[in-house]
This record gives structure tokens, C-alpha cells and sequence, in this order.
């Protein structure tokens, strides 16, 4: 619709601007805090505006990191966060994809109670069965370790129900085809269903990699020893010093540096991250 | 190539719904068979239950001597073309076509050796690396029947091939499948609604209701003598007219038959003749024209010649060897 | 429903066994445990435990504690869901009323949707410090002494802003969506009708727009209840006075720190039911499909 009332139209752009500060603000203040160095912080003042320390501080949060604060350097941190993500990532789409397949491809008994099994993690977020799922962890000695920070949280309805959408809009036609073509259940898989689904699986990849970076409370619990330690759950550990104040720089270098790889994600695949988004939201 | 037997052929879907019942049928080798019947009748159940995309609840299926109720679709030695096509959005149009091929085992040089023969007959060579998106309906088409041929199977399976295509394309591809099957001589099944198509492409038709078998034979049988009021009514465009015998007493035999059967066309003016029908409307079709009518409350469509002159009262005979006579309860034909 | 579907019987269970497996072991388990430990209490020193019935709960209930927890879940809860439902409709319409710098606007807007939680804490913890923050330093100019350390209200404040800032552009991105699924048809006849921009807002787009606010509405209530535990972690670990104790930071902190598992365990059974409604709620009121 055209609409020509120029005041209506500069107040959008006002609003816009303004919420776009508003969002920035904050990371906007822990970059240029993050480029100081720690004196600047002693005036009582923070400063608004970049400071000539953003490569040293940096480099040594990568490289050394904090060592009063039992954390490893933060790209060892990194590491494991990456490594946690794409687990979770890679993990949730694997086993979520076999079982839509499935549960639409195949009928046997006990299907839909198959399917209520998975259907009710949605109603269990590891938040409200915190204590008895670190016992199983502890149980199964996975503490500290790649596969208890990953494995517990790779079971996920909303994706298995987002690939059991995506296969069901699939005509039928083409299962057919490909039977009389002499694929059986496996062959139709890889051959066809897996190569349809990549731009779904790419925009799932992008959403899951974001939640599994930015997992918090689970690596907390499952991880004492600080090898295993993620940026995310390590960087409290660096702002929680027990006296004196902390460092401020530092602790803002390490933040910027925990939301860089995800923010990056959904800037540059800022398409498949939206459907991925409402996709796995219908 | 093979023989295809349909014995006691019946299928009962879970729900309990009957989709089709004690089809007997022999297919002879390299016979193109033409299923034909309303929308819901049961033609693709049947089709699939050949096919093994269905399971066969009732009866067998043999192709050549081979029973084949529980053999895999792609153990049956056949081939199917899907009214969608089907085709694997993802692959060339190439790798379409080689897919069972490669699936099967077949050597490279033969699959490349096929495919080029296949893309040959169906002038699809130049679309060989397009992916589906990028074709045509007709192009599709063409690349849905070449996955077929590559295979060379014993025999070809059709569900409505031409329904998505328009109209003038439709006309185009009918001629071509039937002189691909002239060269091929592969035994052939195909499930149309369309009579028209049935009767162009046919040795012999099929004509189902309701999950039963009307009537089969070649498209003249069933057109001259059509063995009940539903293949008269089904078979022949414009369609036959069923007129209660108590609406034309005067013509021959009616005294015998509850219903008599005449094409449109075999309706001549003839100041002497029978019927009187009332004219209620004039369809003008440019090489003849349609008139509606009535005869004593009975509905009557003839074809005329479009220099033929109109009243609003005609009179008309029939030809005794034109008239079709039918039961009135059991619509059969009698003799 | 397939039509045409395999016949193997093993095979689908094989495909299914890795998430079964998780499935049980991680979540189905565990939750029956809490059900089951929410019934029991152990002794002084976690030895013996004996069947309580529902004394667990009912102590929950009488505790002062946990009421407080309760409201400050829902005070946290509605001002989280306001807030940013709130500012992410503002800017959606703004965006909306945008040709050409709609995606621009869009992009700046959508990235703090990456930021973890966590992070987001921390981030604003620094903005709203009391002796280096940003913030402070300009609410004093304005005659406001900002200390979320041993402020009740200042705390929550300090949490409410650092989650829902978060939200903001998950919000953003639904409203737009939203606003886009509105036939332009609709506005433009209103517009000959002789609604203005604002009268139209009310009458027309707010209306059609509500499935998908109901839709956030049960999303950003989920999301402060539960994903909003790293905020609180990050930030004032409950504080001060239990002032942001919300309930998934006081099962954590009873069940980890304060050791008590009978009592997290009811927690935890209580919070499982509220998830459960939740969960219903979305789905039978938005619509979503849950035949197989
Ligand atoms: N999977 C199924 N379950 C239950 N009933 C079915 C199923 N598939 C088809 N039917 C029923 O079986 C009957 C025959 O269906 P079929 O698809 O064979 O008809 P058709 O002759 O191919 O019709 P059309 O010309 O519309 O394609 C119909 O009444 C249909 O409703
Ligand atoms: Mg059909």
C-alpha cells in the first residue's frame, strides 16, 4: 500500500534506529570495554569509546586466559564449545532424522507409542530434571567428558517432527518410483530422502549449533575439571572472583569472544537461520 | 516381454473399503491394455496391485508364469509411468533415467548405452543434464516414460501419463506412446479415465465400475457392442442415448427391451421416421452441431451435419442393426 | 498418512533406537526418578530414605520460601513476556511500514537471538555495575542511585532487562512474519473506509495478528521460566533477599548446593506439570498438527 505520510514514516525509521541502539548497546560496551586495559576501569567511569588494547587483551584471553580463575584460555574453551555445538547439532539431526523416517515410512506395532515417547521430551527440559539426569550422567561416568556434555541433550522432538513434516509433504510418488527402481528402505534414504532434505537440515544445523553453544547449566554441572570447561559456562567463572573486582576487560574480551561464533551464524545464513527458526516452530 | 494373467484379482483396503473384485484377465504378450473408467473405480488399485505397490488381498497375479503376489515392485520385471512423473527433483535428467539401471547392476557402458538409445527415441537428448525443475511438463513426461524404457522391462505400467499435460500436448503424446509401443512390442497396462485416450490407444479395453469388470475388448467391440447401459454410456462421445423403450414404442424391438441404446450419430432427419423430438438447444461445434432434445420426456442428443436445416420438431430414424437393446433392471445387454 | 510404506519390521526400530535410547535414559528415567524422589525424604545423612507421601509438597507449600519463589516467577515471567513482546511489535511495525530497508533493519535487529543467555547476563551485569557501569553513571545524573546488589527492585530489573533483551529479536522475527501473512487488501480497504494508521493498527492488523502473539505469548513464558536460568546465574544468583529466585534457580540451588532432593524433586515435579500445561495449551491452541 502507498501511503505518503512522511511523519509516520520518519518515526518508523526513529523507532528503528533507536531499537537497533538499544540491542547494540550492550555489546557495544563490552567491545570497547574489552579494548581497554585495566586501569581505565579504576576512574569509576567506563569509557564509550575503543581503546589501542584490543589485540593484547585479546591474544591473551586466547592464549592463557585467566589462570587465577581456574579456566583455561578462553581458545581451548572455544574449542570445547565447538565441539559440544556441533555435537548436539550434528547428533540431534542424525538420530531425529532416522526416527522420522521411521516413524513415516514404515508401520509396525508400538508406532505411535514410539511416537509419544519423543513427543514427550518436549515437555522435559533438562531445567526441571536437573538431579536425577546429573545422576545418570555421574552413573554412567560420563562427567567430564565430550559425550556427557553432548549425548543427554541430543534427543529432540521438534526436530524429529520438523523432518516428519518435511517427509510427509514428500509425494508419495516418489517412494514408488523409487521401489520399482529397485531402492529398498536404506538405498531411498540416502539416495532420495537425505539429498531433499539438505536445505532443511542446513537451516536446523544453524538453530541447533546456536542452542547447542549456547548451552549453560548442563556443561556447568557435568563439567569439574576444567578441560572441558565451555566459553559460555567458563565465563562466570571469570567474572566470579572471590575478592578484589573483576577484570573487566578481560571478562568482556571473553564475552565478545563467546557470542562471535553464533552471531556470526545468523548474520552471514541469516535466510536459512529465519527458516530454520519457523520451521522448526510450526 | 511377458504374458500377464489376472486371476480372481480382488482387493479390500484396511478401512474395508472394496476397491476391486474378481478381475479375470489374460494379457497376451506385447498387448497394450487400456483400464478405463470413472474417477474411484478402482483402476490404480488395480494397476498397483500389478505393480506390487499394493498388496494384493484377493486372487494372484502372474507375469509370464511367474506368480508374483509378494514379489517386490522391482523384482516383477516391470515399469512404471506416474501421472506426476515422479521424477527425483535432485537428479539430472541422466541420472533419472540410470537410477534403476545402477540400482540393477548394470555395467556403465550399458546404462550409457541405454540411456542414449532411450534419450534418442524420445528426443530428450539435448534436457539430459537439466535437472526436472528446469522442463517442461512434456519434457517431463518423456523423461518419465525414457525411465521406463531404459529399463526394458517385461512390461509397462501407465497411471494417467497425460492427465497434467494440455490438451493439445495430451492429443500429441497419445499418437507417440502408441507408436513407441508399435516399436517396442512391450506388453503394456494403462489406467486412463479419459475414453477418448482409451480408445485411440487400446488392443483391447478395460472397462471397470466399480471395482468390477464391465466389459473387455477391442475398441470397436465395445464400441459396436457394448455389454451393459454403463460401457454404452461411458464409451463414445457424445454419449449413447439410453432411452426408456416406453418413450419410442414405434421402433424395432422395443416391445422386448427396457432400455434401447442409439448413438447420436446414427440418428438421421427423416420426415417418415418414428421419433418425434422436441429441439431444446443447438451446440454449434463448426464441422457439426450438437442438438438436445426430447421424445415423449426421454433426452435425446444427435449429431447433424452443420448445413443441416433446424425446426423446432424433428423427425428421426435409426438404422434396426443401430439400435442397442438393454435390460432395464440389470443394464446387461440383450441379445 | 504414506501410502506406499516398507514392510520391515525390524528395521524401523533399529532407526529409532538411538532416540529411544536417549530418550529413556536421559529424560524419561530421570523425570520418573524426580517423580519418585519427590515422594521420598532421606535422612540426615543421605542413607535411608523413606516414602513421605506428599509431605514434600505440602512443605513447599507452606514454606514462605517458595510462595516467594512463585510470585517472583510470575512478576519475573509477565514483565519478561511484556517487555520484549512489546518492543519486538513496535519494531516489527515500524520494519513493516519499510520498502527497501526493511532487511537492513532486519539484520541489525535479529542477532542478539545468537547471544547465549549467559552472556546476555553478564552483559548487562557490566552495563548496570554500580561502581563501572554505564548505567548507573546516568541514572545518578538524573537523581536515581541504581544498585541491583542490594535493590529488590533494581535486581529484578537488572534480570527482567538482560532476558528479555534476548527475546526481543525472536519476537521481531514471528511479528514480522506475521504482519506479512496480513493481506494488504485488508489494510487498504480499512484505509478507504477512512481509518487512519493508528485506528487501523487497533481494528485491523492487532486482531489478525493474534494467533501469532498467543503463539509468542506461550513461547516467551517458557523461555523466562526455564532458558532464563543462565540470566540468573550469570547475574544475582537469586538475590539479594531471594528478590529473582525464580523457580528453576531454586530447584537447582536445592538440589546441588542445599543438597535437600526431596524437596527439588517436588520442585522439579511441579515445574514438569507447568511445561506439561504449557506444552497442551500450545498445541491445542495453536494448532499444531500432533497426528502421526
Ligand atoms: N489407501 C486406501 N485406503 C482405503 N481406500 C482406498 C485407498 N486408496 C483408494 N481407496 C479407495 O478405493 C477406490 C478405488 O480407488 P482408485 O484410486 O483405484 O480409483 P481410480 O479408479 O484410480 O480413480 P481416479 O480416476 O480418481 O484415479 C476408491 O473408492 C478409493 O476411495
Ligand atoms: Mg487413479
Amino acid at each position: 500500500m502507498i501511503e505518503n505520510r512522511p511523519g509516520l514514516n520518519a518515526l518508523a525509521h526513529l523507532v528503528l534506529i533507536l531499537g537497533v541502539v538499544v540491542v547494540a548497546l550492550p555489546v557495544w560496551v563490552a567491545f570497547v570495554a574489552s579494548t581497554h586495559g585495566p586501569t581505565d576501569f579504576m576512574s569509576g567511569t567506563v569509557p564509550m569509546w575503543p581503546g589501542p588494547h584490543l589485540v593484547e587483551n585479546y591474544a591473551k584471553m586466547l592464549d592463557t586466559g585467566l589462570s587465577t580463575s581456574g579456566t583455561p584460555p578462553v581458545g581451548w574453551m572455544m574449542f570445547n564449545s565447538l565441539v559440544m555445538a556441533l555435537s548436539i547439532a550434528l547428533g540431534k539431526i542424525a538420530i531425529s532424522i532416522l526416527s522420522a523416517f521411521a516413524i513415516v515410512y514404515f508401520r509396525f506395532p508400538l508406532r505411535g507409542l514410539a511416537f509419544w515417547c519423543i513427543f514427550v521430551t518436549l515437555m522435559l527440559p533438562v531445567e526441571v530434571r536437573i538431579v536425577p539426569t546429573f545422576q545418570v550422567v555421574a552413573g554412567l561416568g560420563l562427567l567430564n567428558s565430550y559425550a556427557g556434555l553432548s549425548i543427554p541433550l541430543i534427543a529432540s522432538a521438534t526436530a524429529t517432527f520438523l523432518f516428519r513434516q518435511v517427509f510427509l509433504t514428500m509425494p508419495d510418488e516418489l517412494v514408488e518410483a523409487a521401489r520399482i527402481d529397485g531402492a529398498g528402505p536404506m538405498k531411498f534414504f540416502r539416495d532420495i530422502l537425505l539429498p531433499l532434505s539438505r536445505t532443511n537440515m542446513a537451516a536446523l544445523f544453524v538453530i541447533l549449533f546456536i542452542y547447542g553453544w549456547n548451552q549453560y547449566l548442563w556443561p556447568l554441572l557435568v563439567t569439574t575439571s576444567s578441560d572441558y570447561y565451555t566459553i559460555v559456562a567458563g565465563i562466570k567463572r571469570l567474572a566470579d572472583v572471590v575478592d578484589g573486582l573483576p577484570q573487566w576487560h578481560l571478562v568482556m574480551a571473553t564475552a565478545v569472544l563467546a557470542m562471535l561464533p553464533p552471531v556470526a551464524v545468523v548474520i552471514f545464513m541469516q535466510k536459512l537461520f529465519v527458516k530454520g527458526l519457523v520451521e522448526t516452530e510450526k | 516381454m511377458a504374458s500377464i494373467t489376472l486371476d480372481n484379482l480382488g482387493k479390500v483396503y484396511p478401512g474395508g473399503t472394496r476397491a476391486v473384485g474378481d478381475v479375470n484377465m489374460q494379457i497376451a504378450d506385447g498387448e497394450f491394455i487400456v483400464l478405463v473408467g470413472p474417477s474411484g473405480c478402482g483402476k490404480s488399485t488395480l494397476l498397483r496391485m500389478v505393480a506390487g505397490l499394493e498388496s494384493i488381498t484377493e486372487g494372484e497375479v502372474r507375469i509370464g508364469d511367474r506368480v508374483v503376489n509378494t514379489v517386490e515392485p522391482a523384482d516383477r520385471d516391470i515399469a512404471m509411468v506416474f501421472q506426476n512423473y515422479a521424477l527425483y527433483p535432485h537428479m539430472s535428467v541422466r541420472q533419472n533415467l540410470a537410477y534403476g539401471l545402477k540400482n540393477r547392476g548394470t555395467s556403465k557402458a550399458e546404462i550409457t548405452r541405454r540411456v542414449d538409445e532411450a534419450a534418442e527415441i524420445l528426443q530428450i537428448g539435448q534436457f539430459l543434464d537439466r535437472k526436472p525443475r528446469a522442463l517442461s511438463g512434456g519434457q517431463r513426461q518423456r523423461v518419465a516414460m525414457g525411465r521406463a524404457i531404459v529399463r526394458e522391462p517385461a512390461a509397462f505400467l501407465f497411471d494417467e501419463p497425460l492427465s497434467n499435460l494440455d490438451a493439445k500436448l495430451r492429443v500429441a503424446m497419445r499418437l507417440e506412446i502408441k507408436e513407441l509401443q508399435r516399436r517396442l512390442r512391450t506388453t503394456s497396462l494403462y489406467v486412463t479415465h479419459d475414453q477418448l485416450e482409451a480408445m485411440t490407444l487400446a488392443d483391447r479395453l478395460v472397462v471397470l465400475n466399480g471395482g468390477q469388470v464391465e466389459q473387455i475388448g477391442t475398441p470397436l467391440e465395445v464400441y459396436r457392442n457394448p455389454a451393459s447401459t454403463f460401457v454404452a454410456g461411458f464409451i463414445g462421445s457424445p454419449a449413447m442415448n439410453l432411452i426408456p423403450s416406453r418413450a419410442v414404442p414405434h421402433l424395432p424391438g422395443s416391445a422386448h427391451a427396457g432400455i434401447i441404446g442409439i448413438r447420436p450419430e446414427d440418428l438421421a432427419v427423416d420426415p417418415d421416421g418414428p421419433i418425434e423430438m422436441q429441439v431444446r438447444a443447438v451446440e454449434e461445434l463448426g464441422a457439426q452441431r450438437l442438438v438436445h432434445g426430447h421424445t415423449n420426456g426421454a433426452d435425446l442428443t444427435i449429431t447433424l451435419g452443420s448445413h443441416a436445416d433446424l425446426h423446432d420438431t424433428l423427425r428421426l430414424s435409426a438404422q434396426p442393426e443401430a439400435l442397442h437393446r438393454f435390460d432395464e433392471k440389470t443394464g446387461k445387454r440383450l441379445a | 498418512m504414506k501410502r506406499t510404506i516398507f514392510s520391515n519390521q525390524l528395521l524401523p526400530w533399529l532407526l529409532l533406537a538411538p532416540q529411544l535410547a536417549i530418550t529413556f535414559i536421559f529424560f524419561l528415567w530421570p523425570a520418573g526418578q524426580a517423580i519418585k524422589q519427590s515422594f521420598l525424604r532421606e535422612d540426615a545423612f543421605g542413607i535411608n530414605s523413606s516414602f513421605v507421601g506428599l509431605a514434600n509438597f505440602t512443605a513447599l507449600l507452606d514454606s514462605p520460601e517458595y510462595l516467594n519463589s512463585l510470585k517472583v516467577t510470575a512478576v519475573f515471567a509477565i514483565s519478561v513476556t511484556v517487555v520484549s513482546m512489546g518492543v519486538a511489535l513496535l519494531l516489527a511495525v515500524a520494519v513493516d511500514r519499510m520498502l527497501k530497508s526493511s532487511r537492513t533493519y532486519t539484520t541489525l535487529l535479529v542477532w542478539p537471538y545468537a547471544v547465549a543467555p549467559a552472556v546476555a547476563g553478564i552483559l548487562w551485569w557490566f552495563i548496570f555495575n554500580p561502581t563501572v557501569g554505564v548505567m548507573p553513571y546516568v541514572l545518578e545524573v538524573i537523581g536515581y542511585d541504581w544498585n541491583h546488589i542490594s535493590s529488590k527492585t533494581d535486581a529484578m530489573i537488572l534480570v527482567v532487562i538482560a532476558s528479555a533483551w534476548k527475546q526481543i529479536s525472536y519476537n521481531f522475527l514471528f511479528f514480522v512474519a506475521g504482519l506479512q501473512a496480513i493481506p494488504a487488501s485488508m489494510r487498504e480497504a480499512a484505509a478507504i473506509d477512512g481509518a487512519g494508521p493508528v485506528r487501523r493498527f487497533f481494528d485491523i492488523t492487532f486482531p489478525l495478528l493474534s494467533p501469532t502473539t498467543f503463539f509468542l505469548l506461550v513461547v516467551n513464558i517458557v523461555y523466562s521460566m526455564f532458558e532464563t536460568f543462565a540470566v540468573i546465574d550469570a547475574t544475582t544468583e537469586g538475590g539479594p533477599a531471594q528478590a529473582t529466585n525464580i523457580m528453576v534457580y531454586k530447584v537447582y540451588f536445592d538440589g546441588f548446593i542445599g543438597q535437600n532432593l526431596g524437596s527439588s524433586a517436588a520442585q522439579s515435579v511441579i515445574l514438569m506439570l507447568i511445561v506439561i500445561s504449557l506444552t497442551v495449551i500450545q498445541f491445542r491452541w495453536v494448532e499444531k498438527k500432533v497426528e502421526y
